[in-house]
């Protein structure tokens, strides 16, 4: 075919494992790399000099101490939904529904605290919220699970169309306990009675949410590190033919995994409406499904590392909300600074998984 | 009595970004890539638009003297540029850096769309009106310019004729790409790739190449999309967020028609009816069943994404290798 023999000037060669410093040292260039070109977009947009704008992402997260609190809650919610579709990832079972999970809790959260509230007593009806918002999480989750196992049924678009379905049911329920009526949304769910909100620790409104999620956290670097069925799911995701040779029984791993991540997902949205905001809308969590997708991909699905991811994605967006409202700017100008950065890590994995070798034209090969 | 006349010229016009948006992902999944930055990159053709008319706009001394040429090449083009810009990125993520496609997916969605409503609000503020979103009713005019004759046609002229060019431009480029996709030698090397990239590379063809120019052709398409939502579905008026889900709604259709984006006209108007059909049954007083309606061409995509997956016909399924990278040296 090829007219003249030519050897190309690069040549990319996959790259045995890096030593973890290495790896995490490339991650680092390019966080640094992409708040460099962050800050010169910043600069160019408000005329600020990029310290000014740093200073101000800062004062952002870390400016009071409510804001400090907002920040661990968000970190909170956000690492949650992302320790939930982490087994499933780690299937290679490309769950993008986590939004819809999510919902589908804390759905099921909203409605027993407000159809619950007159018949039982306020711990009883917590004990509901929290088994029916599990269910319910791993109901939406066990779904797409099920046809997946039974026939391969493309799980991505599958779990995107669970989003829209859990969106419109939220919808529809917000319409039907509608109060004030005729608004359309719910408004706070008990706001004089505080029956179904989830107990403050102290003077900390978000603690236990955070302490929740924290041993979650840990629970899932157990489960999928130490326990046998995280060492099945991680064999499944490698080769489902190895996984069936070897006698794992996949359909019934890919269900329970999936189990497992809608039923956390659920309990994401059960603190979200129990432990946060007290009323329920479509927009509750907050596109949290899609990002805890980056999360968990950037920390290559180790729970620990999503701490970091977690907050470095959460510690940005309330960032770049605090110079849009600094400098006047529209809000989603903070979406515009995600984006870039995840484009950068997205392309450093590149240089981790891959060498290049240039082929100088003196030396010829052989 | 159900208003069809009302009601299908109005579907159709809800259909066509759907159909913008599913010719365009369906060409870049049968290159085997499942590019979920089809919503931002929707937002991304629309607001490049609409930068692009706003410019010439305020170039001009008055708004009569627009000439209706240019007025419609400017921000055909630069919405056109802007969502080749977005397909480029992605496909330098995934294919030459190999970078997992749902994550890069997601994050040019989140790109995307912050980018919209950014400059859309930012827009606001550089033409200093109190509005609360940016007109262009001008540009939006030209786009809107339909056959003279069609009001003089009755039903005919309203349900055929009274749209602006770029919803025959929908249809035509729909059925272009699936003439393409079957019946020519590209299109056959073009599925290929997206089936089985180690067999079409032994053969001669060049995965790349045919992975970047089906992305980056199909985001240009679905870009088109967005513009057309806002010239002319939205008369030229940019509200943030406005344009909604649609990118995920025009994701699903490319499962419903099963790939085939022939088949995708009939069903983006089908769609199209179903997205707005809760205006149109009588409910009532009871606003909530209305969501409930809004959930149809969801539940449908599920039913069909099963039932294709069930009768597990061959050229019902997915590309073989959608969503998989590919790296010549890796078995």
């Amino acid at each position: 075919m090829n007219k003249k023999e030519r050897t190309p000037v690069v040549h990319i060669v996959k790259r045995g494992a890096l030593p973890w410093y290495g790896s995490w040292g490339i991650r680092g260039c390019a966080i640094l790399a992409a708040l460099i070109v962050c800050g010169i977009i910043t600069s160019v947009v408000t005329g600020e000099n990029p310290i000014q704008v740093y200073v101000a992402i800062f004062k952002g997260s870390f400016g009071t101490s409510r804001k400090f609190w907002v920040l661990l809650q968000n970190i909170a919610m956000l690492l949650c939904v992302s320790i939930a579709v982490t087994p499933a990832f780690k299937m290679r079972f490309w769950n993008i529904g986590g939004e819809g999970q999510a919902l589908a809790g804390a759905l099921a959260s909203a409605a027993c605290m407000i159809c619950l509230r007159n018949v039982l007593p306020n711990w009883a009806v917590i004990v509901c919220m929290v088994v029916s918002s599990i269910a319910a999480g791993a109901l939406w989750g066990f779904i797409p699970a099920f046809f997946k196992a039974r026939w391969n049924t493309n799980e991505t678009l599958f779990t995107l169309m669970m989003n829209y379905v859990a969106i419109q049911l939220v919808a529809y329920f917000s319409v039907v306990w509608e109060s004030p009526k005729g608004s359309g949304n719910i408004g706070i769910i008990n706001q004089n009675t505080m029956i179904g909100w989830l107990p403050q620790i102290g003077r900390y409104k978000y603690l236990l949410n955070v302490i929740i999620v924290a041993l979650l956290t840990v629970g899932m670097y157990i489960y999928l590190n130490y326990s046998k069925h995280g060492y099945e799911l991680s064999v499944v995701g490698e080769s489902e033919r190895t996984a069936r040779y070897v006698g794992i029984k996949v359909e019934k791993v890919i269900i329970r995994t999936m189990l497992l991540s809608g039923a956390i997902c659920g309990i994401a949205g059960m603190l979200l409406v129990g432990g946060t905001s007290h009323t329920l809308t479509s927009s509750i969590v907050d596109n949290r499904g899609f990002t805890a997708v980056m999360v968990a991909w950037l920390a290559k699905f180790n729970p620990i590392w999503m701490i970091f991811t977690s907050f470095l994605l959460v510690f940005l967006g309330r960032g770049a909300g605090e110079i849009a409202t600094n400098f006047s700017l529209n809000q989603s100008f903070g979406d515009i600074l995600t984006g870039i950065i995840l484009f950068f890590i997205i392309g450093s994995e590149f240089f981790i998984n891959y060498k290049i070798s240039f082929h100088h034209s003196g030396k010829k090969e052989d | 009595m159900f208003d069809f006349l009302a009601f299908i010229p109005r579907a159709i016009a809800q259909g066509i970004p759907l159909l913008f948006g599913s010719t365009g992902e369906t060409l870049t999944e049968k290159s085997g890539n499942l590019n979920l930055g089809i919503p931002g990159i929707m937002y991304v053709g629309g607001i490049c638009g609409v930068i692009g008319a706003f410019l010439y706009e305020q170039s001009l001394p008055s708004p009569a003297e627009i000439n209706t040429f240019l007025g419609i090449l400017i921000p055909l083009l630069s919405s056109m540029l802007g969502s080749l810009c977005m397909g480029f990125i992605y496909c330098l993520l995934t294919v030459t850096m190999r970078a997992n496609q749902n994550v890069t997916g997601l994050a040019l969605t989140t790109f995307g769309v912050g980018f919209g409503n950014f400059f859309g609000g930012s827009l606001i503020k550089l033409s200093g009106s109190e509005l609360p979103s940016v007109i262009l009713s001008t540009t939006s005019n030209c786009f809107r310019l339909s056959l003279p004759f069609a009001d003089k046609l009755g039903w005919f002229g309203k349900v055929f004729l009274s749209y602006g060019f770029l919803a025959y431009l929908a249809v035509v480029v729909a059925l272009i790409a699936a003439h393409i996709l079957k019946r020519t030698r590209a299109g056959l090397n073009l599925r290929a790739v997206g089936e089985n990239p180690a067999t079409a590379d032994a053969a001669g063809i060049n995965v790349s190449k045919y992975k970047y120019f089906a992305t980056c052709i199909g985001s240009m398409i679905a870009g088109l999309g967005g513009l057309y939502y806002v010239m002319d579905y939205a008369g030229g008026i940019w509200t943030n967020d406005a344009f909604g889900d649609r990118g995920w709604l025009a994701i699903a259709l490319v499962i419903f028609t099963v790939w085939r984006s022939d088949v995708g006209v009939l069903a983006s108007f089908l769609f199209g009816g179903l997205y707005i059909l809760h205006m149109y049954i009588p409910c009532g007083m009871n606003l909530a069943v209305k969501e409930l309606y809004k959930m149809i061409p969801y539940v449908i995509t599920i039913v069909v994404l099963v039932i294709t997956s069930m009768r597990n016909k061959r050229e019902n399924q997915p590309p073989e290798s959608l969503g998989v990278a590919y790296f010549r040296e890796e078995r």
